[in-house]
């Protein structure tokens, strides 16, 4: 299957000036970067040698259509897929830590289908992300600081996760992962299943813990349309590789979108 | 696995509205669940006297030793393990072995070496071999889940008990040990049923605390999310396998207490009382109370053991067909608990 752009060439390290759309400050070299990555789960190929990158401060969205490995691209940094090939750089060292140890470095997931503890009250699902942390004052410090960007989770601290609405425990999911003060957050599909205003509330927050935070986020969505309007750079993946990479601007103004969504053999 | 946030909500009123104190009892099934056992219990009392009563008492104080360390892992942890009687024999048979008395050594048809050590010597070495062939456990066990988590530890409970049948030089297998005697400090033995039925329940509640200590805690906070989501709180720095096989072992060491607390109480132990069934009847016990409660777990072993002893009086039942129906109607009242409360009298959770 010809691809109109292929673009999965390791060309992150060195990489062009990128017109930032949203007037930040974008430093040079990515801070989290995968090189050559390819996922083999058993015969099924995952991903296939996929490099991409993500620099400080910036806001990446990874895209495509179901079953292109978006997800997966976050699980291979975590460590929880099969990964064969590549290799994970972490401010351009290799990642070599075990799952349970890379929130520890300063990268935080937010995991798909937002998985909160719903067993737990809201508070104690907030501090199971820093729970490695034994500094009570700097814990309390954070807890206020994500009580700020989301006041939802102030007024119900002590309630049960199980008793808040889908869109509230997306927050409180983001809450968790801001937990741990990350340098990076990983977020897997944070609008799927939310309905349509309550997605771009979840945008917004995003927006926001960008711009105030100063996090770097690399997000995997499939609300195209929602996720161009906040991140500084997408990368397109198709069938397990990248198929694009550029602006919001480039990539609405190509048919890439169209060519691997609705599979039209497009002009290029 | 369901939330039943349902009678949090219902207490809180009770407490700023005493008025809705009726209406709320009456659709209150924990409250119910609780009347009707302490009420049985109290009424049990009366009926049988309470010498019985001693006795049973004991038995419960056993039963619910083994529910309550259990429910740390099946209902706090997620684990499903039906292999806990191996623990519960494993401290038996240690305090049975070191404290079985010498003179009796003659007259045995297979001769095991003697120790004749003090209870209170041995009990803390039954409990510390629980723990540590609960470590080497669950090493193994780690890397299981779920339904296979299921198999292994059934797996579990069959070698632990063909260890106890068939290693006879050490065991006697099925000709049991005898002559185990009750504690003493100093001159004093815990001789009198009640004198133990006291030692018993202060065991009890010595476990209960902990229990309460550690579920509390924010240990007992990451066992709780391990429950629900392993995964995700790998993710967030936690090394899972820790939390599992400290609550594991800790659990087990619980279950060893309870079996050297069964060997100096009947003064005799085969390898009878550590079959697989008994585990089976420990996970059927956790679940009727409920999961992930401590209190549930009382319950439970309280309505068990009356159903079990309770049931040798019924006038209409053959004696020598008690044994089957006391575990006929145990099966039918799981069916049926399953289908109306899956969560357990008083728990919050289903599995």
């Amino acid at each position: 299957m010809d691809t109109p752009q292929e673009s999965n060439q390791p060309q992150i390290p060195n990489p062009p000036p990128v017109a930032d759309t949203q007037g930040k400050a974008v430093h040079d070299g990515p801070i989290l970067e995968l090189s050559g990555i390819s996922v083999h789960y058993g015969a099924v190929i995952a991903l296939n040698d996929v490099s991409l990158g993500v620099r400080r401060g910036e806001v990446v969205a990874v895209m495509g259509p179901n079953g292109a490995g978006k997800s997966t691209v976050l699980k291979a940094i975590m460590g929880l897929a099969p990964v064969v090939a590549g290799e994970v750089f972490w401010r351009k060292a290799p990642l070599a830590a075990a799952t349970h140890e890379i929130v520890k470095e300063g990268i935080a997931f937010v995991p798909q289908g937002r998985r909160v503890f719903t067993h737990l009250t809201i508070e104690e699902n907030l501090e199971m992300g820093c729970l490695h942390l034994k500094d009570k004052a700097e814990k309390q410090r954070r807890l206020d600081g994500v009580m700020r960007i989301f006041p939802i989770l102030q007024s119900k601290r002590g309630d049960l996760a199980s008793a808040m609405s889908g869109g509230q425990q997306q927050m409180l999911a983001l809450g968790r992962g801001l937990m741990a003060a990350p340098d990076v957050l990983l977020l897997d599909e944070p609008t799927l299943g939310l309905a349509p205003i309550v997605v771009k509330e979840v945008f917004d927050k995003v927006s926001e813990i960008s711009d105030e935070l100063k996090t770097t986020i690399m997000i995997v969505e499939h609300n195209i349309k929602g996720v161009l309007d906040i991140v500084d750079r997408a990368h397109v993946l198709d069938k397990g590789r990248i198929v694009f990479t550029g602006t919001p601007n480039a990539i609405r103004s190509s048919d890439i979108l169209t060519h691997v969504f609705l599979g039209k053999s497009g002009a290029s | 696995m369901q939330a039943e946030t349902e009678h949090d909500r219902s207490f809180t009123q009770i407490v700023r509205k005493p008025q809705a104190l009726v209406a709320a009892a009456r659709n209150n099934v924990e409250l119910w669940a609780n009347l009707l056992i302490i009420g049985w219990a109290l009424g049990f009392m009366l009926w049988q006297g309470v010498g019985f009563a001693i006795t049973v008492g004991t038995v419960f104080a056993i039963w619910a030793i083994l529910s309550v360390s259990l429910n740390l892992v099946v209902g706090f942890t997620g684990l499903l393990s039906v292999g806990h009687v191996g623990f519960f024999g494993i401290g038996a048979y240690t305090v049975a072995i070191l404290t079985s008395d010498a003179k009796y050594e003659q007259l045995r048809t297979e001769a095991i070496p003697t120790f004749g050590w003090p209870f209170f010597a041995a009990l803390p070495l039954g409990v510390l071999l629980a723990g540590i062939v609960a470590i080497a456990v669950g090493v193994v066990f780690n890397r299981f889940r779920d339904d296979i988590y299921v198999l292994v530890s059934f797996g579990f409970a069959i070698i632990s008990f063909n260890v106890f049948l068939n290693w006879r030089n050490l065991t006697r297998g099925a000709f049991g040990i005898h002559e185990i005697p009750r504690p003493a400090v100093g001159s004093w033995v815990l001789d009198r049923e009640l004198e133990f039925l006291i030692f018993a329940l202060a065991l009890l509640g010595l476990i209960m605390l902990l229990s309460w200590l550690i579920v509390t805690s924010s240990f007992g906070r990451v066992l709780t999310a391990i429950r629900e989501d392993e995964q995700a709180i790998a993710v967030f720095g936690y090394r899972t396998t820790h939390y599992k096989l400290a609550v594991w072992t800790i659990s087990a060491m619980m279950a060893g207490l309870a079996g050297g607390l069964f060997a100096s109480w009947t003064r005799f132990v085969d390898p009878n009382s550590f079959i697989l069934l008994e585990s089976m009847l420990l996970v059927a016990i956790v679940i009727l109370g409920g999961l992930a409660t401590i209190w549930g777990s009382l319950l439970g072993a309280m309505a068990f053991v009356l159903l079990e002893e309770g049931m040798r009086f019924l006038p209409f039942l053959p004696a020598i067909h008690i044994g089957q129906a006391r575990l006929v109607v145990l099966g039918i009242l799981l069916v049926l608990l399953m289908l109306f409360r899956p969560q357990g009298l008083v728990g919050r959770y289903r599995l």
